[in-house]
């Protein structure tokens, strides 16, 4: 969840392939008293293609956090996101990664 | 009342209710629909009505409704114009997808033998789902628990506040409602994650 510090000259590649400094935006998944957690975790799964493992960890951060960072990319691929998350009933916003 | 499981042969996801339940699970849905419907998405501040026939765009503000509010959130916190922008080229799309949603759980339940006007008792009503609209009607579910829930004001860790409630308290059964869509939500995740 921690964005690459300044002085890193390369980007950190996670297994998903999420991080990347080219893509300075992210879509953050606020946590909310209705959702389910499994319902969640099976969203990040089907949606973005994430192992259940890797869904689970988001899923997790949301409910303990109260957000997580749950894809990074370019604003426009950020938009489509967040109104696919909002189409599932997630709380998602989405802003300029720090 | 067992929710959702998934037949092992032909892989649908299959539920049972019982004629009063799949009528609450009509009309659940069905108030969603008009939810959506009803408060127009464009904002109506076009006096000319010929101005308006030409104004394609979506609504730009977050909707008054506090259901409507919490099912398209505001995307950008910080960017009030983005916002707007995002909220014009997305909303009209959410709201008919969510709208079309729901009235499949609709159709869904008249096509299995719900009639208009339930009047047998102990009618059951079986209902047999391919995984796509299965997964439609897991999307739905949630649209709904969120609509409960925000005229509820449900709170993480309240249950004890729901449970002090006098039985015949309207909040109350209302809660009960919530909470079994929450379980048919529940079994229905089960049953597409086996």
């Amino acid at each position: 969840m921690s964005a690459a510090s300044p002085v890193e000259l390369e980007p950190t590649l996670t297994p998903e392939g999420e991080a990347n400094l080219a893509s300075p935006w992210v879509t953050i998944v606020w946590n909310d008293p209705v959702n389910l957690m499994s319902y969640v975790s099976y969203v990040f799964q089907k949606y973005f293609g994430y192992s259940e493992k890797h869904a689970e960890k988001l899923m997790l951060e949301v409910h303990n956090d109260g957000r997580s960072i749950v894809s990074t990319g370019s604003r426009e691929e950020m938009e489509r996101d967040v109104q696919a998350m909002h189409e599932h009933g997630l709380w998602a916003t989405m802003e300029k990664a720090e | 009342m067992s929710g959702f499981a998934r037949h092992r042969r032909s892989r649908r996801v299959i539920a049972t209710f019982t004629g009063f339940e799949a009528d609450l699970l009509r009309s659940l849905a069905g108030q969603l629909v008009e939810l959506l419907r009803n408060e127009a998405a464009v904002p109506d501040e076009h006096a000319d009505p010929l101005e308006a026939l030409f104004d394609f765009s979506g609504p730009t503000t977050e909707p008054e409704d506090p259901v409507l509010a919490r099912l398209f959130p505001t995307a950008y916190v910080e960017d009030e114009e983005a916002a707007a922008e995002f909220r014009r080229y997305t909303e009209g799309g959410l709201r008919d997808g969510k709208s079309k949603a729901a009235c499949r759980i609709i159709d869904d339940l008249e096509e299995a033998g719900l009639p208009d006007e339930l009047t047998e008792d102990g009618l059951m009503i079986d209902v047999e789902l391919v995984e796509a609209d299965a997964e439609t009607w897991m999307r739905s579910f949630t649209d709904i628990r969120l609509a409960l829930a925000t005229r509820l004001g449900v709170e993480d860790g309240d249950e004890a506040r729901w449970q002090s409630l006098p039985d015949d308290d309207p909040r109350a059964q209302a809660h009960d409602i919530y909470e079994w869509v929450g379980y048919l939500q529940e079994t229905l995740v089960a049953a597409l994650t086996r």
